[in-house]
């Protein structure tokens, strides 16, 4: 098991550098400047000597070549460097989004896993009657409804019918964990909802299959008690493509809910995603990057550690 | 006859009533206003920003030495400056300050704080960025005689001169603090405004509290406010709705306005102006056939602009037809005279029918090009798809591609665009700003027409020196009509400022800019 997981941690350090590497050069060759975005964006009339001189203050004039260097040294020194357009810590800026864009993401775990684990496994042990075919009425609508739309939906009924929103500015968690949870509850459950409807069909799919297994038809015959059939021999092997599914949805979550965090107005990592996009911040763009992928690598490293707890012939090759 | 005069004036009274009661009422003092604003400032300096989102920002911290009375705009009247004289020659401009004025630090402000804020403006020193050292380049020396008077000496005549010292972007800053560092206004707020600088979190909002020592007795009425950013116009409206945030000053739509109405009825106040914005059609002039006046002129021809302003004006914010002032404003062309110039014309049939003939005379009758366009959609897309509808009826086919505005702006700047949307976004309507845009290329780079004409450069100039208002307007009037009969870029039609505001937010002054009046030192909350 130690080597198996040393073997998986030292793959990651080649799959950041390749995303370093990449995301360098794939920036490079997209047009715009930054300095044209924060100058001249606005319709403003700046002389071309101003515009040079803010490309040399921050850098943009260097060859690609040195450019470079200094971001890989960065990169392995974990000095993301400063935001072109803010002209803070990359760092910084991302830490200040972080701690909403997490709690989001594990608010709405909770709420997917807590719903879709039970109703997954009764719509597969109540194969066609009502209960599997209002999971599947449930499970439809989660996947086919946008998060956004449903996010606006919540937000407009709460208007509608308590003339009530929810705090437009994040309060932390540490510091008055209601006004926190007031504010993000509903884009949880926005996201949760579509989050939920992917693991319960993934769970009901995975557990008919694994019920139909020898294994489970001799545990059966064994005389072993159905509750403990279900949850000691088929759930725990159904699970693991459900755990797949939770952990990559959890990870999409922490960058990837741009709209949703704009509908509910909420200063997460998605937006900031976006906005350092759209005004050409290389150095943010960069950073954002390699958190997304330090965050897809770190839970992909939880799966496989995952799949080796709950299956032993992994751990055993 | 006689009763519907009365009938009128009676009219006119109560509205006047009702305007000015509100303005009428004693203002209250305390509570805190919470706003939207739907864009984030990159930096706290003032003197390196084009954008509202710094001055929305920024703006309650600062004074500038004059600024616009927005209820007679585009009038000046002092701020820091307590009296001011012109040499008649205009020549030179000497200010008095206002006594007692002190820092949000606690330090005394001097003439020595003006003289360091525009020797930055006009001269910035290494790795500071000044987006208006051209503005001021007529600036020959600054003197300061005694702490509390300046004296600037020009260069050459600069007849908008007055105005630009009324510009929102000049935030008077220490002189110690420039010293010591030049950068610091880019991080670090110390400005003499009616509120001190608060905190500012990012990508969240931005707060102040009101300024105890503010020069202005009896002002800010406002204990704090709390400027919110909201970038996304759906999460502006909820919040509005909700009155999480009790305006959004800045401006929105057509769409968004009469969906807070219905919504909130008498609950919200709606304020609408035309604005100084307006979008452009830029003909790259260095590639072929657009460098044939012919072919530009057939497409500004095509144009319905009286008939689109009608329809833009219902979904967009694009509304009032006009040339290169404001209409509406003192130097702006009256319709009269404007309809008379190519692509304003309202005899569209006849004006569609010499555009044909000129593409045929130029041997381009079914011209083929890419319109280059931001992706924004307000108002930029249906300007877009409203002009390729216009020119498809003299048998022009249009390709259309909108991108984010690094990508537009670099293919601009690149020259490697065809046609462009451009955009003209300006503080007051003085012409110094609106023409500077049409200049020759080598001295306006966001000429995206890449025009050089000597020209229009020499009529320029010569309106700046010119002291005498109508001399003045009648070169305005000549650089544009040689401006549209070269048809270089023109106009498409100017903006519509529609201001949403709770009915209990007063003092608030709509003007043309979304620029101008932002300090909220009268702002006061009826509640």
């Amino acid at each position: 098991m130690l080597r198996y997981t040393v073997n998986r941690i030292l793959l990651m350090i080649p799959t950041l550098l390749g995303v370093a590497v990449l995301i360098f050069f794939m920036l490079r060759v997209v047009p715009g400047d930054i300095v044209e975005v924060k100058l001249r964006g606005d319709g403003g009339s700046v002389t071309q000597e101003t515009i040079e001189a803010e490309r040399k203050r921050l850098g943009l004039d260097k060859p690609w070549h040195e450019q470079f260097v200094g971001w890989m040294v960065g990169v392995a020194t974990l000095d993301l460097g400063i935001s072109m357009w803010t002209e803070r810590p990359v760092v910084e800026e991302m830490a200040l989004r972080l701690e909403l864009s997490l709690e989001v993401a594990i608010l709405a775990t909770i709420f997917a896993v807590l719903i879709a684990v039970p109703l997954g496994t009764l719509a597969a042990l109540f194969r066609d009657t009502w209960i599997d075919y209002l999971m599947r009425i449930m499970t439809i609508g989660g996947i086919s409804i946008p998060s956004f739309w449903f996010g606006m939906i919540i937000m407009l009924s709460l208007l509608a019918l308590f003339n009530w929103l929810p705090p437009i500015t994040f309060t932390s968690i540490y510091e008055d964990p209601i006004a926190n949870l007031t504010q993000l509850i509903w884009p949880a459950l926005a996201v949760g909802y579509r989050y939920c409807a992917v693991a319960a069909r993934m769970i009901r799919s995975s557990l008919l299959e694994v019920l139909n297994e020898d294994y489970i038809r001799t545990a059966r015959a064994k005389g072993v008690f159905e509750r403990l059939v279900i949850s000691r021999h088929a759930l725990r092997n159904a699970l693991l493509p459900a755990i797949t599914v939770i952990g990559l949805e959890f990870t999409f979550l922490i960058g990837g809910l741009v709209v949703t965090e704009q509908v509910f107005n909420l200063n997460g990592i998605g937006q900031l995603f976006v906005q350092s996009v759209a005004r050409n911040d290389f150095t943010l763009i960069q950073g954002m990057v390699m958190l997304i992928a330090g965050f897809y690598v770190l839970v992909n490293l939880g799966i496989d550690l995952l799949y080796a707890v709950f299956d032993p012939r992994i751990r055993y090759e | 006859m006689r009763s519907t005069w009365m009938a009128l004036t009676l009219l006119g009274s109560a509205l006047a009533f009702g305007a000015g009661g509100a303005v009428a009422q004693t203002p209250k003092k305390g509570g805190t206003l919470n706003f939207a604003i739907s864009a984030e400032t990159a930096h706290y300096d003032c003197h390196a920003s084009d954008t509202y989102a710094t001055l929305h920002f920024s703006s309650p911290f600062y004074s500038t030495l004059l600024r616009f009375n927005l209820a007679k705009f585009p009038e000046v009247e002092g701020d820091l400056a307590k009296s001011w004289t012109v040499a008649p020659d205009l020549m030179s401009y000497t200010f008095k300050l206002q006594e007692g004025v002190k820092f949000h630090d606690g330090t005394a402000l001097t003439s020595e704080d003006v003289k360091a804020t525009y020797d930055r403006l006009r001269n910035p020193p290494q790795g500071v960025v000044s987006t208006r050292k051209a503005t001021f380049a007529d600036i020959g020396t600054i003197e300061t005689p005694d702490p509390l008077t300046v004296v600037f000496k020009m260069k050459a005549v600069n007849a908008a001169m007055l105005e630009h010292f009324a510009s929102p972007w000049n935030c008077i800053y220490a002189a110690k603090d420039l010293a010591a560092n030049p950068a610091i206004p880019r991080t670090k707020i110390n400005g003499t405004g009616p509120f001190t600088f608060v905190e500012h979190v990012k990508g969240s909002h931005v707060s102040g509290k009101r300024n105890t020592g503010y020069f202005k007795k009896g002002l800010p009425y406002l204990d704090d406010y709390k400027g919110i950013f909201t970038l996304q116009a759906a999460a502006m409206l909820n919040a509005l709705q909700g009155g999480q945030v009790l305006a959004e000053f800045r401006g929105i739509s057509p769409a968004e306005r009469d969906r807070l109405v219905a919504a909130m009825g008498d609950k919200i106040r709606i304020e609408e102006q035309s604005w100084t914005l307006n979008l452009l059609i830029a003909f790259n002039t260095e590639k072929k056939p657009f460098d044939d006046v012919r072919v530009r002129k057939a497409l500004l021809m095509a144009i319905d602009r009286w008939g689109g302003s009608q329809g833009l004006s219902k979904i967009s914010t694009l509304r009032s037809v006009g040339g290169v002032i404001r209409p509406g404003s003192p130097f702006a062309t009256p319709e009269a005279e404007l309809v008379k110039l190519p692509g304003f014309s309202k005899d569209i049939k006849k004006s569609r029918e010499e555009a044909k003939r000129l593409l045929k005379e130029a041997g381009v009758p079914d011209l083929k090009f890419t319109l280059w366009n931001r992706n924004l959609a307000m108002p930029y897309t249906p300007a877009g798809v409203f002009l390729i509808d216009q020119w498809r009826q003299i048998g022009v086919t249009v390709e259309h591609k909108q991108s984010d505005t690094g990508t537009y702006l670099a293919t601009m700047n690149a020259g490697n665009h065809e046609v462009a949307i451009d955009f003209s976004n300006l503080f007051m309507d003085d012409s110094s700003l609106g023409l500077a845009k049409y200049l020759s290329v080598t001295r306006a780079p966001e000429n995206r027409s890449r025009s050089k004409d000597a020209e229009l450069d020499k009529l320029y100039d010569d309106h700046m020196r010119e002291r005498d208002p109508a001399k003045r307007k009648a070169l305005i009037r000549a650089f544009e009509k040689r401006l549209f009969e070269q048809a270089y870029q023109q106009p498409l039609l100017w903006w519509h400022r529609i201001v949403p505001t709770h009915k209990v937010v007063m003092g608030w002054e709509m003007s043309p800019s979304h620029n101008l009046g932002q300090d909220l030192a009268e702002v006061w909350l009826n509640q």
